[in-house]
């Protein structure tokens, strides 16, 4: 018998057990807001473990979300390859000029240790914060860049696209060294305390590789990757489509999958049941202007699209939410779960 | 000079050879065409509609954009074997330049530099760029049409002070922005005043020919 009221912890593992928990499980995937609840700007938040632990626990309480982000930004990861971070005071920090500047530097490039880096042993210690602050009741998402998308930051997109079709010779040889670090990345954030990992990989959405290039080395990488990652894992192509990938995204071993705003999510849905769970898919950069109408239209079509059944967990399209999203809307999505998400769920 | 009509059989040729990344197949293509075609009437008849073709297939998630980039990539190739940096044939109006505003993610900006020169343009790259400095370049160049690529939000946001800098100066120039973002929100471009909006590289070609016809954009 399904409790009145679950922890968000029970309620996500029930959706990810393709059941029906209390109520759909909601993430919003906030970073840089936490800066705002903290009165910091966002290099100074970012700077300590216990600025984004609390900013995360302020944000859990003020929107009745059902988890703990533990992602700072992406660049935080070629920081640790040496690479250069580029802060803003509007947006997500970004990677700098990419440090491998020619294919030369790929022959013999060796992970950094994870624990050595400074920036992810502040990443550590706020996830460690955070699993104590959790007390098993809410979920603690780590967060990993695959080995197949953090080239886009260490040697620039176009750059990579060029070596995935004519240099697979050192394709292999950067795969080998992102998978070691990655593997090694992901599993100290589960030491630490992370419930779960979301491995981010956008290349391997078919609006940037075709499938055909994606089976023979993003999905490959993955396999050898998740497979050796001591938890479960959330695959997120942060907002690109998944729809044609998505059985293929099954097979990797991951357990739920981040979908686009650009995906139908019926159809998707379709195909992913009792296999796959399914994040998303709202639209962070519209979420910018939405009226609360707005907000009430589109998570009521969100869950009425994929929420029967359980196996849906309503969030953003990208894995990030827009610093500009107003307090206002983040509060309205709250609302309207609230409204519209309860299991089971009304015939609209 | 009329424009010679699109060549359906090359452009099917053409198209699977850069849809399977097959320089070498292209590039024979083009050499094959030499004596029925010169330099810019195969720019014209071929390269451009194959390079629309995959463009919109793109936007409508027929083809990925690693296909768009690398179709761009070996046209440009291409082209510039046929039509040199300083070659005179090259279009030199409208004056435009191509921006990375504040991003440091050059892929958009990288193929919308390889479908223009694919298609025998010639244009100023400013690369990376903070907003007063293009506002300052733009004066400075007199330019006509200036192409604007962001991937980040913040960074779209900064169009609106790079449009309202020009405006303020007295300079006329057509912004056109592309990006991440522009594609996520269609409403943004029209926030941020630009003057019209790219969701592919081929878009960005069609609003550049646009003005050379003489039409609104």
């Amino acid at each position: 018998m399904i409790p009145h009221e679950m922890t968000s912890l029970d309620r996500v593992l029930c959706t990810l057990g393709h059941n029906e928990p209390d109520r759909v499980p909601l993430f919003l995937l906030l970073t840089m807001h936490g800066a705002k609840e903290m009165g910091l700007s966002i290099p100074e938040y970012f700077s300590k473990a216990q600025y984004v632990a609390e900013g995360q626990r302020r944000l859990q309480e003020k929107y009745n979300h059902d988890c703990y982000y533990a992602f700072f930004y992406a660049a935080i990861e070629t920081a640790a390859w040496g690479g250069e971070v580029v802060f803003r005071e509007n947006g997500p920090p970004n990677a700098g000029t990419p440090f491998i500047k020619s294919l030369d530097q790929i022959e013999g490039l060796a992970p950094p240790g994870v624990k050595t880096s400074p920036a992810l042993s502040e990443v550590l210690r706020a996830i460690g914060l955070l699993a104590r602050d959790a007390d098993g009741k809410v979920p603690v998402i780590g967060v990993v860049i695959s080995p197949f998308s953090l080239p886009v930051m260490q040697m620039g997109f176009g750059p990579y696209i060029e070596m995935i079709y004519r240099r697979p010779d050192m394709f292999a040889q950067l795969m080998a060294a992102n998978e070691a670090f990655c593997i090694e990345w992901a599993n100290a954030q589960l030491e630490a305390g992370a419930t779960a990992i979301c491995y981010f990989d956008p290349v391997s959405s078919p609006a940037i590789i075709p499938r055909e290039i994606y089976l023979e080395t993003g999905h490959p990488v993955a396999m050898r990757t998740l497979g050796r990652i001591n938890g479960p894992t959330a695959t997120h192509l942060a907002s690109g489509i998944a729809l044609p990938v998505a059985e293929d995204i099954a097979g990797t071993g991951t357990a739920a999958i981040g979908v686009s705003s650009a995906d139908n999510l019926a159809a998707i849905k379709e195909i992913c049941r009792g296999k796959l769970t399914l994040i998303g898919n709202l639209n962070g950069l519209e979420m910018v202007n939405w009226t609360r109408q707005k907000v009430f239209e589109v998570v009521k079509a969100a869950i009425s699209a994929a929420g029967a059944g359980g196996g849906f967990i309503l969030s953003d399209n990208h894995g990030e939410i827009p610093y500009q999203v107003p307090e206002a809307v983040l509060l309205a999505i709250s609302e309207a779960v609230q409204a519209y998400g309860r299991y089971p769920l009304k015939s609209h | 000079m009329p424009q010679p009509p699109p060549d359906t059989v090359l452009i099917e040729e053409l198209k699977d050879a850069l849809l399977s990344s097959d320089e070498k197949k292209a590039s024979r293509i083009l050499s094959d065409s030499e004596n029925q075609y010169k330099p810019l009437a195969f720019v014209e008849a071929v390269i451009v509609p194959v390079l629309d073709h995959i463009g919109q297939g793109w936007a409508n998630d027929q083809y990925a954009l690693s296909q768009v980039y690398m179709s761009g990539r070996i046209c440009e190739d291409l082209v510039d074997g046929i039509l040199p940096e300083k070659s005179e044939i090259r279009k030199i109006r409208p004056k435009m330049a191509i921006a990375l505003l504040s991003d440091y993610h050059s892929l958009g900006s990288r193929i919308v530099w390889a479908v223009l020169r694919a298609s025998g343009y010639h244009f100023i790259s400013y690369g990376r760029i903070e907003a007063d400095e293009l506002v300052e370049n733009i004066i400075e160049d007199r330019l006509e049409v200036v192409l604007i690529s962001v991937l980040m939000l913040p960074s779209a946001l900064q169009v609106k002070d790079v449009v309202h800098g020009l405006r303020r100066a007295g300079c006329n120039a057509k912004i056109v922005v592309g990006g991440a973002p522009f594609r996520l929100d269609k409403n943004l471009w029209t926030e941020v005043g630009a003057d019209a909006v790219g969701f592919t590289a081929s878009d960005a070609l069609s609003i550049v020919q646009s003005f050379t016809r003489g039409k609104p954009i």
